[in-house]
């Protein structure tokens, strides 16, 4: 049993190729549009765009690869043994956490500190005090709530998850247990699970997406919007399981890992595509249906009304295509969820996709009409896919890519449906 | 094929780990398993059996897009066509409205149309008597049916069962089929699939 996996030169071409793109859109984006200039809302847009785009792509990417531990943690939870075989995927993914979240709070911080009223329009305290929803939303949306709870949610995230990737690796030294030490040690993993679960529900799945995205439509509020961010990031983030996997099964590793893995897998994104199109359509429909105004106003600054078509109506309508009627008729037989080619073309896709959403959940609050999806977000795209890649690829150089002592591996290695 | 009367050699296996090499050996030897009756569901039992995947997905399929189509169809003809109402202001041609109503057509087409399927299938309906190869199928005995042909040696495939390890083996006259028509399970035979 080959384990020691050793980094394809390919793999650390495509890093470092996508960290070197990313980084030269960062520079072209700090040379060009002037983005320390300070500026109200539709005053300089370009310096406007370099920090929406980097919230969003931040944000996104955090929150995508943090799904991955939330994962490891709800099937820790359920008891499930089906995921033990490739278990270590997703633990290399949330070891990037800790990176993302440091990169995601600098970025926050600098907009929250360098005052950008034209991201989030609360921080300009004075027309806060002339505007009654505002300043009734002022206990939640000011400075100090903001970077503590960041600041809190980031670290929680990283501290409980490298809790979590520890004791799983501690595994591989202490060596196979018998059934009362595993007993033991299941128990002790349920904890841990269901106390990070506890804190991705209090902030992932309501507190941070609202004071992260949805501030950006300061006076709008939808109860919806946490759980339709956490279904847009945690089915990324599967995606991002998927072809990990199948990248490591393409090398001949994760021996135990058969189509049968993959099926659940499928089914997993199959599932959490239809789950984000429930909560997309309740929120729609909801506020289509009442027509209140300060509720329309979001759906107006995308798709516009009835005479005159909004800017975003072609990526908000791309947006349902891509990442709920391509998964749906794509991943409906079993044979496509089996396939490893069908499985990693539908998962680019729906990366892609949900990156698409949390682009026009963040930029018609900010640039408005002028957005732009040019080489410079997808320049700064690539610098975060590129960061992931690096984390993740370290991973698996230094660890065992198989949990080989974890009491379910059996479950796991036997698993057919 | 409307039915027709049939004998059948009928071995009956206490131990699933028994069944499955029992299932395998008398594929290989030509027979044609019938049925295999079991108290529960066992993993992997078709596959061994040869049985082809079941196509109802496909119908339930078809089914919901039926749902889809008539929920949309008819919707539509009543608030555009036949009785438009202003409700709320909204466009006769609500679309996000209906979505709802539309789901849940979908689902219960196909349910009710694969619940349909599955009876017809499976020839079951109320008032269709049903033969029991053995009562204790239901209960705690694996029964493996096979079916004889004009070819079929009953007292060597009795004595093949009963090596193969089955507790009580003989041999049943049963009628098959009912008044619409009987499905005939498609069966690989062993040696397409072994290949020889």
């Amino acid at each position: 049993m080959n384990n020691e996996f050793v980094l394809p030169g390919s793999y650390k071409k495509w890093t470092l190729g996508l960290i070197i793109v990313g980084l030269l859109a960062l520079v072209y984006g700090i040379i060009m549009f002037n983005p320390f200039s300070h500026s109200a809302q539709g005053e300089n847009i370009n310096s406007t765009r370099f920090w929406a785009v980097l919230l969003q792509n931040s944000v996104y990417w955090l929150l995508t690869v943090n799904a991955a531990m939330f994962f490891i943690c709800v099937t820790t939870m359920a008891m499930g043994g089906w995921q033990i075989a490739l278990r270590r995927v997703p633990e290399a993914i949330s070891s990037v956490v800790p990176i993302l979240g440091l990169i995601t709070f600098i970025i926050l911080l600098a907009i929250v500190l360098g005052h950008r009223t034209d991201i989030y329009q609360w921080l300009d305290t004075d027309a806060v005090s002339h505007d009654k929803i505002l300043k009734g939303k002022s206990g939640f949306l000011n400075p100090t709530f903001y970077i503590v709870w960041s600041a809190l949610s980031i670290g929680l995230w990283s501290l409980l998850g490298w809790k979590m990737r520890k004791m799983s690796l501690d595994l591989d030294q202490s060596g196979p247990m018998d059934y009362e030490t595993g007993k033991r040690w299941i128990f002790k993993s349920t904890v841990w699970a269901s106390l990070y679960t506890v804190f991705f529900g209090l902030s992932v799945a309501s507190t941070v997406p609202w004071l992260w995205l949805m501030s950006i439509d300061a006076h709008w509020y939808s109860t919806m919007y946490s759980w339709y961010t956490f279904a847009s990031t945690f089915v990324s983030g599967l995606s991002l399981i998927a072809i990990f996997v199948i990248y490591l099964k393409n090398r001949g590793q994760l021996e135990y890992v058969t189509d049968e893995h993959l099926h659940d897998l499928g089914k997993f994104m199959f599932a959490f595509s239809i789950f984000w199109t429930y909560l997309w359509f309740s929120q729609y429909m909801l506020i289509w249906y009442s027509n209140q105004p300060e509720e329309t106003r979001y759906f107006i600054d995308r798709i516009g009304t009835a005479d005159k078509s909004g800017p975003y109506n072609g990526i908000f309508f791309f947006n349902l295509i891509v990442n709920f009627l391509c998964p749906l008729l794509i991943l409906m037989k079993k044979s496509t969820k089996k396939s490893w080619t069908v499985v990693t073309f539908t998962a680019v896709l729906i990366i892609f996709g949900h990156w698409i959403d949390v682009f026009q959940m963040v930029m018609p609050g900010t640039v408005g009409s002028h957005f732009a999806l040019m080489p410079f977000e997808f320049g700064i795209a690539a610098l975060f896919i590129g960061i992931i890649m690096w984390g993740v690829g370290r991973y698996f150089s230094n660890h065992s890519l198989l949990a080989k002592n974890h009491p379910f591996l059996k479950e796991s290695m036997i698993h057919h449906t | 094929m409307a039915g027709g009367i049939k004998k059948f050699v009928v071995g009956s296996f206490d131990d699933e780990a028994v069944l499955f090499p029992a299932v395998k050996n008398v594929r290989r030897a030509g027979y044609k398993i019938h049925d295999v009756y079991t108290p529960f569901p066992i993993h992997g039992l078709d596959h061994a059996m040869g049985i082809r995947e079941t196509s109802i997905h496909t119908a339930g399929f078809i089914y919901a897009i039926t749902g889809t189509t008539t929920a949309l169809a008819f919707i539509t003809w009543v608030f555009t066509k036949d009785w438009p109402l202003n409700i709320g202001g909204k466009p006769h041609f609500a679309l996000p409205a209906w979505i709802p109503i539309t789901f849940e057509l979908t689902v219960l087409f196909s349910a009710i149309g694969m619940v349909l399927t599955f009876c017809y299938l499976c020839n079951l309906a109320p008032f269709v008597k049903k033969h029991h190869f053995h009562l204790r199928a239901t209960d705690d005995l694996f029964v493996m049916a096979i079916e004889c042909t004009d070819r079929t040696n009953e007292t060597e495939l009795e004595s093949f069962l009963q090596n193969a390890g089955a507790k009580e083996v003989n041999i049943q006259i049963a009628e098959t089929g009912w008044w619409i028509g009987r499905y005939d399970r498609e069966q690989k035979l062993y040696s397409d699939e072994a290949g020889y």
